[in-house]
């Protein structure tokens, strides 16, 4: 197989910590207390080895990544490299003094993730008191520092009647752009999917006032939309492909692909505590695992699509068929196809159950 | 509330701080940094993008573009608003009139 090229960005989860708990979060359901994140020196060998790597836009996320208290020296040695480096944080815990504190060390955007468009919703799902202003302040003074903004919002069905609300208060908010993203069922999610899932009438409105939105406020405020899976004809190319142009490292320093990859519980991952991170990247056996086409059997290996979605979701074929190097069952073409549309059929039949929020055990 | 950017020959666009456009050397390449995005934009849009400075109109960048390309300011005028005009309402450009 040819050396990969350079990767361009790199998701790195500093911490799983966080002040909330909401039942889809991207985190694997096995969360790492903070004694086994790696320290300052640590990270910033990381990121010196990635800028080196080629990579020129970091996510900073978590857990709450600003729960580091060393995240402005990482920002600082982003930014010396000429890295672009967007924070990605629910926005509970940050003081005006914070954020100019970030804004000094160099942070080029925010991602503020919002759970609804009020603050019953928002409280529901990301059991803090409070959270809902505490998030409209902290937008309003990642503004006013300067910072450009994009509003978050993962869509199931306690929320997906707010579509309008979100857009709203995207503009109201002085966001640049707005995620609509319906959540995807790996992880804690997996664990929730009978309780998050919406249904069939509710995500067709969702869509046409989305494409409304976007007609309407084209030029004004950039709407990305990621399409609920388990309702899709096709499947998403996720993460661009596996390997291709993007990695992760979760807080012990271990490198992913995805942030879900260990979902598939076949793989072994390195980790930059122990080999050079450029190393990791060409030669991972989890990197290489689905890189490429090589990997592909039918229906994907002679579908003209292949180019265009990379086979989608390894995690998702993992999660629903039980072998990861299968077709991403939301595509039409995959023998599972049938499968994902009765397993949301099933659970919006059922009055909504209690959520498995987000813990720490 | 925010209203969407017509682009027209007085409009002077520029880059706001934080879309970067930097060279990138590991691959050689211009490079558009911008909120969740990375773009490569291709040699020309290059040529219009530095000439984004905020202080020449587009009227100015056209004519610029047309003494360095040796073309004719006429045929190149409705693709240089185009592009601006793109740029502008994916939010990567910033225009005073």
């Amino acid at each position: 197989m040819p050396a990969p090229g350079p990767p361009i960005g790199m998701l790195a989860e500093l911490t799983h910590r966080c002040p909330l708990q909401c039942p889809y979060c991207s985190n694997p359901v096995e969360l790492m207390k903070a004694n086994r994140e790696i320290d300052t020196d640590g990270w910033i060998s990381v990121f010196d080895q990635a800028a080196d790597l080629g990579v020129l836009q970091v996510h900073l996320s978590g857990g709450e990544p600003t729960l580091r208290r060393d995240l402005d020296d990482i920002i600082s040695c982003l930014s010396a490299r000429a890295v672009y480096t967007n924070l990605i944080t629910a926005g509970v815990n940050l003081s005006e003094k914070r954020i100019a504190a970030l804004v000094n060390a160099g942070l080029d955007h925010v991602q503020l993730s919002i759970q609804g468009a009020t603050a019953d919703v928002t409280e529901l799902i990301g059991k803090y008191k409070n959270g809902f202003a505490s998030k409209l302040e902290t937008a309003r003074l990642v503004r006013e520092a300067g910072l450009p903004l994009t509003l978050n919002a993962p869509i199931h069905r306690h929320n997906i009647h707010q579509m309008r609300q979100f857009v709203d208060l995207a503009l109201e908010l002085d966001a640049d752009r707005l995620e609509i993203a319906n959540v995807q069922y790996y992880g804690w999610a997996y664990l929730n999917r009978s309780t998050l899932m919406p249904d069939l009438a509710d995500v067709k409105e969702q869509v046409e006032i989305v494409e409304t939105a976007r007609a309407e406020l084209k030029g004004i405020l950039n709407i990305d939309f990621v399409t609920p899976d388990y309702y899709a004809d096709y499947p998403k190319p996720c993460m661009g492909g596996w390997a291709q142009d993007a990695f992760v490292i979760i807080p012990d320093g271990t490198v992913l692909p995805c942030h879900a990859a260990q979902t598939i519980s076949s793989l072994e991952f390195d980790n930059v505590t122990d080999r050079p991170l450029a190393d990791i990247w060409e030669n991972s056996s989890a990197l290489e695992a689905y890189r490429g086409f090589e990997w592909m059997a039918e229906p994907c290996r002679s579908c003209p699509r292949k180019e265009l979605d990379h086979g989608g979701c390894r995690c998702q074929a993992f999660a629903v068929t039980g072998d990861a190097a299968q077709t991403d069952p939301a595509c039409i073409l995959s023998p599972h196809h049938g499968e994902l549309r009765q397993i949301a059929e099933a659970a919006v039949a059922q009055e909504p159950g209690e959520f498995n929020y987000r813990r720490i055990s | 509330m925010r209203e969407r950017t017509l682009i027209t020959p007085q409009s002077v666009p520029s880059l706001p701080s934080h879309i970067r456009l930097q060279f990138d050397d590991l691959r050689q390449k211009w490079v558009v940094l911008a909120p969740e995005r990375v773009l490569w934009p291709d040699d020309v849009s290059v040529d219009i993008l530095k000439k984004c400075d905020g202080a020449g109109s587009t009227d100015e960048i056209i004519e610029r573009l047309a003494k360095d390309y040796n073309a004719d300011r006429n045929v190149i005028e409705t693709d240089v608003i185009e592009f601006l005009q793109d740029w502008s309402d994916k939010r990567l450009l910033e225009v005073h009139s």
